[in-house]
């Protein structure tokens, strides 16, 4: 369904952050993108939700070159995608129903549909009683619940994350990993990028971890373990 | 659209807008100011075009200079000729001296300065009047066929300095207009730029969720039209009043001038349809190309 082939990203022309990348991802599938900080976790990300372009190779999702999606139909593409990112980011103004809310309207969802959606989700995340309360009023696990509420709100087929629980202890991160966990029990993709190895080692999906923007690792399902000279 | 999607735009771009207002302030001015010079330019060009057909239409005397060196009775032929001219209905001579002096009374005091003048200037002249201003044309390319003829003028001087005047006014105006219209697309782009800015968290998020276009968009472009809109309704309402007490103020003055040439000027209701239509259309426009301008440079993701 996802497929990276010989996949280069080079910024200013100089540095490159991800080297002839080759990944085949399936639907269904839950997939940990993890390595050390710079290793070129979010370029790969970014390329998929074609946020930048590759410098060389082509990705394909359903067999789609994204490259090659006019502007106009971008949002079409992105819709397919749920991005859940590190610091939530959910809009400070608007209350728990209304930032997950938001997400239907801009997709120009009928308002019976969202009165019908939103709950359920809310409650899926378990937030059914946080309904009414802004951002800043919620823990930080709270907050990233409502916002992968937000990401699969339009029943994207794909969730992507960009270290979901970057910002979170290990409590809280596995009440997350949870929650994702379940969605793609339903059938979705989940993809994560992480350098979270307690979470990689406890749920023992597939691991793709990058060095140096390299690909050096692809198991089925495995942890993330310390590499030797680390550290 | 639905009314949800209406509500949104318009919420947004009027809270930009407000949020944003100095750069606002600036952008309605860069484009009153564009329209302003542009309505004064049209209004001379029409001004002066006006004078000239109704010139036209007014002046029904031909004078026909008569070379130097062409003796009497030949200038005596000559008169007897013009007269069997079809379409004209009398002429009269008015000899060089009498063009001298004249003109002497007209300078008055100032006259002194032709006191040095060794020889009178001014040539001997008929005077060719008309029948009928449509015959004009042709009389005037018969009279030109005579010997001794050395030029024929008729209202096409004035006409002509006139009309050459208008497209003076009209490539300068042409040419400050496309730069100042230039420096409101900029101005009004940077305002927009600035918006997109201040929205950058909600804007990004929209492009991530996958929003429909007119949701990102839409508020820019209207923020952007408003301005234009907003500029081009203060430039309709300052060319109006300051036509209106233009016109005022030489009807007061010149009571007289204007009595005798009423239908030189144009009145201001006459232009104000068509001036409020290209304003408006200009403003918006330019207003859509400065959203545009912006859009195309800072919605990147
Ligand atoms: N826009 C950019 N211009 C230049 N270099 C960049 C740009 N974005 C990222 N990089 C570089 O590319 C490398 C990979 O960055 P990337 O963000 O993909 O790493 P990462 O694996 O996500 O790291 P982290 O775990 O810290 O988030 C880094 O060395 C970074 O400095
Ligand atoms: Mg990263």
């Amino acid at each position: 369904m996802i497929e990276f082939s010989h996949v280069t990203k080079i910024y200013k022309k100089t540095f490159t952050a991800v080297k002839d990348i080759n990944l085949k991802i399936d639907k269904g599938e839950f997939i940990f993108i993890v390595g050390k900080s710079g290793a070129g976790k979010s370029t790969l990300i970014k390329l998929l939700l074609r946020e930048i372009s590759p410098t060389q190779g082509i990705i394909t999702y359903n067999n789609q070159d994204i490259n090659k999606i006019r502007k106009r139909s971008l949002a079409e593409y992105r819709r397919k995608i749920g991005f859940i990112f590190q610091d939530y980011r959910l809009l400070p103004k608007l209350t728990v129903y209304e930032n997950v809310a938001f997400a239907m309207e801009m997709i120009c969802a009928p308002s019976k549909n969202i009165r019908r959606e939103v709950p359920l989700v809310l409650s899926m995340v378990g937030l059914s009683d946080k309904a009414k309360y802004y951002p800043d009023e919620l823990s930080g696990g709270e907050q990233q619940r409502v916002a992968i509420a937000r990401a699969i709100i339009n029943k994207p087929e794909t969730v992507i994350a960009d270290e979901p629980t970057g910002n979170l202890d290990l409590e809280t991160s596995k009440e997350i990993m949870k929650i994702l966990a379940e969605i793609n029990r339903r059938g979705t993709t989940v993809i994560m990028a992480t350098h979270d190895r307690e979470i990689v080692n406890f749920f023992q999906k597939r691991v793709i971890e990058l060095k140096s923007g390299i690909i050096i690792r692809d198991t089925r399902t495995g942890g993330y373990e310390d590499e030797p000279e680390e550290d | 659209m639905n009314p949800k999607k209406i509500k949104y735009i318009f919420k947004q771009a009027f809270k930009s807008m407000w949020r944003n207002r100095m750069m606002g302030a600036a952008s309605i001015g860069s484009v009153t100011a564009v329209l302003i010079i542009l309505g004064f330019v049209l209004i001379v060009v029409l001004n002066v075009n006006n004078m000239a057909m109704v010139a036209k239409e007014t002046f029904d005397q031909i004078a026909v200079y008569i070379a130097e060196g062409v003796d009497e009775d030949q200038i005596e032929e000559m008169g007897k000729a013009f007269r069997e001219i079809d379409g004209v209905m009398a002429v009269a001579f008015q000899t060089k001296d009498y063009a001298l002096e004249s003109v002497k009374k007209d300078w008055g005091e100032d006259a002194i300065l032709l006191q040095d003048l060794r020889n009178n200037p001014f040539p001997d002249t008929y005077i060719v009047q008309l029948t009928d201003v449509s015959k004009a044309d042709e009389v005037i390319a018969k009279l030109q066929t005579f010997e001794g003829v050395e030029r024929v003028r008729y209202y096409q001087d004035a006409v002509n300095t006139l009309i050459k005047l208008a497209d003076f006014v009209k490539r300068f105006g042409a040419g400050i207009t496309i730069v100042l219209l230039l420096i409101s697309v900029f101005i009004i782009s940077n305002t927009i730029k600035i918006t997109v800015l201040s929205r950058q968290r909600e804007i990004e998020l929209m492009q991530y969720i996958g929003a429909t276009n007119g949701y990102v968009r839409g508020p820019l472009i209207l923020e952007g039209i408003m301005l234009g809109l907003l500029g081009s309704l203060v430039a309709i309402l300052l060319i109006m009043l300051g036509y209106s007490y233009t016109i005022n103020y030489l009807a007061g003055r010149y009571v007289a001038l204007i009595s005798g040439m009423s239908g030189y000027l144009v009145g201001v209701e006459m232009v104000l349809d068509d001036l409020i239509i290209i304003f408006m259309t200009i403003g918006v426009g330019i207003g859509i190309l400065g959203s545009l301008v912006s859009l195309k440079k800072f919605l990147s993701i």
